[in-house]
């Protein structure tokens, strides 16, 4: 057994030196999805990390949380909680995020009562020189990540935005919690007082008394809150904000896969090719003895030790990509998903055990194919020349391929799992498996129908792609793949960007939009605000809207309400609606229009009477029409503001929109905002224009890593055909060393491979186009629509895709020019003799 | 070293004319193979060339055939110098004048029989019709009408080396190169194969060289040279 290892080790050993270029490739490209895979990793769960340290951090060890809308509930609810037999410690908390002056960002104020947290949130307790400061309604405890983030030390000033006025506040020092996450700590008194929260809270932290059956007493509970109020343990609160972004996530870590999987086939294509070339050798040491079993069992460990080789440098360029993605992007990679978050990179043991087997998975499934087709020859066969082609019916298998096809798109139809387009993925899977597997038929019959050139080199490349259809397959399999990836994300992302753009077009007929703040909870404009605002002098109309943000189910983030003014009987005039919207008959709750994430989340389908929790309590309305919605995904309902202002009392908006009279600018207006408008100069005021580009700019922004994970499947795909064609050239060396005898020039034999390039790049490209396009239509219709809820229409960026094709087009007949002219370098008259 | 054709044919002009070839090789042992090596064939000729392995044979096939270069000598096949030709131009006098049988059949397994046949054929730019009418008559020439359409895997090793004759034929060369064309064969088919090439070079009247370890093979030319290191000289029968 001992000798016929070494055997088969000589053997393999030899072919790597004489297959090294391409090995290394093979390895480069598991190393590269590898890398992309455990960078993507690293970094969503890394912030991910850091989320749920925040979380932890800020809820301490309490049992259970009350939570309710983002704006807060009625702080009477809070010594009723504490006083419930079963509850141990209640800890009333108000979070808010507070815009801060001076920048576009937002500080997290939690406001707590020093007492109560000190037994649930003790690392929320700063050791205060002057115990009495953790009461002073003017001072706040920085977390040291938040000092480090704004330069400040104890004593400083730090400006908020409430409403349109500053807010300062004193740093007394540093909060003993939170090395990494930025959040402020105060006295919840003065957090209410100072943010405008007066009688309201925004949380109860409660810790039960021993004995206490936590599941029951929640049920209990729950039954008890007002509308719009939940108890759930903190971890609910974790599950939903890890929620909101965990199918950008998932996408992510999908499209690196599709690298490691375009990387898995360019080994097969690798291997696949060295079987072929190596056929006669391996039938050598079956003649030899070595068995069959130990035959497959070499290849495999040949296609694992690519992979762990992959796998190890994929792991360490992960890791350097990982770093320097965050620090030129951000943790988020641009989406906003995790504005605030500063994450450590900590190699996760288990991302790093899942992308090297990954990797190595990758390489061995790449090589499965051929090394059982290798072991499978017949010995006497594979000896004689001019039995390659014989190894390739094998991969022409047609009902396995029609198979994963009429699965893929049956998968295509199911509903989501879990909120997640798993069946869209194995849909995508299943039609790119399907269509490579039909591939040396496709290839078959698209060369049998091009006529037959006059130039007799590409004529004899026609006659050779048609007479070894199989070789050409393999050496298209992974520029297949790249190219309908690469077509289809194209597609997907036009089609959504037209979309967007569309919508913005659509959702901003204003001329001049008002808003309070960028970002944060605590900047609106009072009543009096939009009266002066509605009164200046060139303003023709002026609509507010009110934002706020409902709780509607607890393991789901929160759902936005937008009270704002808008015709009940044309509310087509104010949204995109998809579909014809329905007035609600005489005696039926009013309407409310609800976006189409409303209707896959919460099943909130028009006509269908539902309730919102307003001010705490329950309000029923109609849904009156669904619209159609790119700002989120989370569910957003609105409501006419003045049925809004009947229900809660509260007149302030976060948003305007104002038409001018003929004759007046964005620049007049902004100024006569600035001069009329106490506070008016923190408003954010711009044109549509600016709206729309900002909005583009952020779409773009976060699609710019699916770019990039996108061209980095292409180039593996590229790689996979130069290295099959440098593989295929090499094999038949022979057959230009005979053709150079008999007369063809240099240049014929590079005019010929060139042919070849082409034509199979060319039916690369058609079968990724229509591959691609089918794809797109699945990640538009099905994972878009199920990860994010968002529908739109097809649009196909012609111009993209002919430029791409072109490219691909020129750099693979290049290639294939360049494969052969290394060949040609070599000595024809030994290439005629060479026996292997 | 006798110049073995001088007193056979003085009046007529040569085909293939050598005179004063030598070849060495460089490299870290440098050696020379051959020197001093002359030979012309008529149009007809058809001759063997033995001599021990190593000594040269296969590269003086290559030598003619403007496959590798000669430290000095002269070639010329017809009118033409090989010598002074560069790469392309000793190509398209190989795709017109020339037809090479090898050894190891070298039959591309991708064509069929018929489109192996009419590779020559398709370099030289010849329609179709041609083509097939050519390749047709080659291939009943050698035995083989019934197998045009037949991928090479489904041959014997006989029926492909009369494959690879007839592609050596079919576009009428002044001369053919062959090289142990009957070493994977067994005697009987050998002794068919080398038959098939003796007729068709007679019957297109090229000249032929064929190289060869076996007598017998040498036996079916007109005669037999033997290459030493210092040039070629007839070989005695028997």
């Amino acid at each position: 057994m001992n000798s016929e290892m070494a055997a088969v080790r000589v053997i393999l050993a030899g072919a790597f030196a004489q297959n090294r270029t391409r090995s290394i490739l093979s390895v480069l490209a598991i190393a590269l999805g590898v890398a992309l895979g455990y960078a993507v990793q690293l970094i969503t769960q890394s912030a991910q990390n850091e989320l749920a340290l925040g979380v932890r951090t800020l809820s301490g060890d309490a049992d259970l949380q009350v939570r309710g809308p983002r704006s807060g509930f009625d702080e009477s609810l809070y010594p009723e909680l504490a006083r419930l037999p079963e509850v141990a410690v209640a800890s009333p908390v108000v979070e808010v995020d507070a815009k801060l002056a001076d920048r576009e960002d937002v500080l997290k104020i939690v406001g707590i009562d020093a007492f109560r947290a000190a037994e649930i949130q003790p690392g929320l307790i700063a050791e205060a020189g002057d115990r009495l400061d953790l009461f002073r309604p003017d001072l706040l405890f920085l977390s040291p990540a938040a000092a480090h983030w704004l330069d400040l030390a104890a004593g400083g000033a730090l400006s908020f935005q409430v409403a349109l006025r500053d807010v300062t506040l004193t740093v007394a020092g540093l909060a003993p919690a939170g090395e990494q996450q930025r959040f402020a700590v105060m006295d919840i008194a003065g957090a209410q007082s100072n943010f405008d929260r007066l009688g309201m809270i925004t949380r109860v932290d409660l810790r039960l008394k021993p004995g206490v059956d936590l599941a029951a007493f929640r049920d209990r509970l729950q039954q008890r809150l007002p509308a719009g109020i939940a108890v759930e343990r903190p971890e609910a609160s974790l599950a939903a904000s890890a929620s909101v972004s965990r199918s950008y996530r998932v996408n992510l870590n999908v499209l690196a896969l599709v690298a490691l999987f375009t990387g898995g086939l360019l080994v097969f294509s690798t291997q696949a090719l060295a079987v072929v070339r190596r056929r006669a050798q391996f039938a050598l040491l079956r003649v030899l003895g070595v068995t069959r079993r130990r035959l497959v069992a070499s290849l495999l460990a040949e296609g694992a030790l690519i992979g762990a080789a992959g796998g190890v440098l994929g792991l360490g360029a992960g890791y350097v990509l990982a770093e320097a993605a965050v620090r030129l992007i951000g943790p988020d990679l641009g989406s906003g998903y995790f504005r605030g978050v500063a994450p450590t990179l900590v190699p996760a043991p288990l991302a790093l055990v899942l992308c090297f087997g990954l990797g190595v998975a990758a390489a061995v499934l790449g090589s499965v194919v051929p090394a059982f087709e290798a072991a499978r020859a017949s010995p006497a066969q594979a000896l004689k020349a001019g039995d390659e082609e014989r190894a390739f019916a094998r991969l022409r298998p047609i009902w396995s391929g029609a198979a994963a096809i009429a699965a893929g798109a049956i998968a295509s139809f199911l509903p989501p799992v879990a909120g997640l387009p798993l069946f869209g993925y194995l849909a995508i899977a299943l039609l790119l498996i399907g269509t490579l597997m039909l591939m040396p038929r496709i290839a078959a019959a698209v060369l049998a129908v091009i006529p037959s050139p006059r130039d007799a080199a590409s004529r004899l490349a026609l006659l050779q792609l048609r007479g070894a259809p199989g070789q050409a397959a393999v050496s298209l399999a992974a520029i297949v793949a790249s190219m309908s990836l690469m077509i289809s994300m194209a597609i997907m992302v036009t089609s959504f960007r037209d979309a967007l753009d569309l919508w913005l077009e659509r959702i901003l007929p204003a001329d001049v939009y008002v808003r309070a703040a960028a970002a944060g909870d605590t900047s609106y404009m009072t009543p009096v605000d939009q009266a002066r605002i509605a009164a200046l002098p060139g303003v023709r109309r002026a609509e507010f809207v009110r934002e706020q943000q409902l709780l509607l189910d607890p393991s789901r983030p929160r759902v936005v309400l937008l009270a704002r003014d808008i015709d009940p009987n044309d509310p087509g005039r104010r949204l995109a609606l998809v579909g014809a919207p329905s007035t609600p008959p005489a005696g039926t709750p009013p309407p409310a229009w609800v976006n189409e994430a409303m209707v896959d989340l919460y099943g909130f389908t028009a006509g269908k009477v539902v309730e919102l929790p307003i001010a705490g309590k329950p309000s029923a309305f109609t849904v009156a029409g669904v619209w159609r919605d790119y700002a989120r995904p989370q569910g957003a309902v609105v409501i006419e503001r003045e049925r809004y202002v009947a229900l809660s009392g509260d007149r302030t908006a976060t948003n305007g929109a104002l038409w001018l009279a003929p004759g007046t600018d964005l620049d007049q207006v902004s100024r006569a905002i600035a001069r009329e408008v106490p506070g008016g100069g923190k408003l954010d005021v711009a044109a549509p224009g600016e709206v729309r580009d900002f909005s583009l700019k952020i779409f773009d922004r976060t699609f710019a890593v699916t770019y990039a994970l996108e061209l980095a499947a292409v180039v593996i795909g590229l790689l996979g055909l130069s290295s099959s064609f440098g593989a295929l050239v090499l094999a038949r060396r022979r057959e230009f060393g005979v053709l150079r005898h008999i007369g063809m020039t240099r240049r014929q034999v590079g005019a010929m491979l060139a042919s070849e390039g082409l034509a199979v790049s060319g039916i690369g490209l058609v079968v990724g186009l229509g591959l691609g396009s089918a794809i797109s239509l699945i990640l538009i219709h099905v994972v878009n629509r199920q990860s994010f809820h968002w529908g739109m229409g097809v649009s196909v960026p012609w111009a993209t895709l002919a430029a791409a094709a072109l490219v691909v087009l020129a750099l693979s007949t290049l290639t294939a020019w360049a494969s052969g002219r290394k060949a040609m370098s070599d000595d024809v008259v030994r290439a005629v003799k060479d026996d292997w | 070293m006798a110049a073995c054709h001088a007193e056979r044919r003085p009046l007529r002009s040569a085909m293939l004319s050598v005179h004063g070839l030598t070849k060495r090789y460089g490299g870290p042992r440098p050696r020379t193979v051959f020197t001093d090596v002359d030979l012309e064939l008529e149009a007809g000729d058809y001759v063997a060339v033995m001599g021990e392995s190593g000594i040269g044979k296969s590269t003086l096939l290559n030598l003619v055939a403007g496959l590798d270069r000669a430290d000095s000598g002269s070639i010329k096949l017809g009118d033409i110098e090989l010598t002074t030709l560069d790469d392309d131009a000793l190509t398209l006098l190989r795709r017109t004048q020339m037809g090479f049988v090898f050894q190891a059949f070298h039959i591309l397994p991708y064509l069929d029989v018929g489109q192996n046949v009419a590779l020559p054929l398709s370099l030289l730019g010849i329609a179709d019709d041609d083509a097939v009418r050519r390749v047709a008559a080659t291939l009943a020439a050698v035995g083989l009408a019934e197998r045009a359409a037949s991928p090479p895997r489904e041959l014997s090793g006989g029926e492909l080396q009369r494959v690879a004759i007839a592609r050596a034929l079919v576009h009428g060369p002044r001369l053919v190169l062959a090289d142990e064309p009957t070493g994977n064969l067994d005697p009987e088919t050998a002794s068919q194969v080398l038959r098939v090439l003796r007729e068709q070079v007679k019957a297109n009247g090229a000249a032929g060289i064929l190289v060869t370890h076996s007598r017998v093979a040498a036996e079916t030319c007109d005669r037999t040279l033997l290459l030493t290191p210092h040039g070629l000289r007839e070989r005695a029968p028997g």
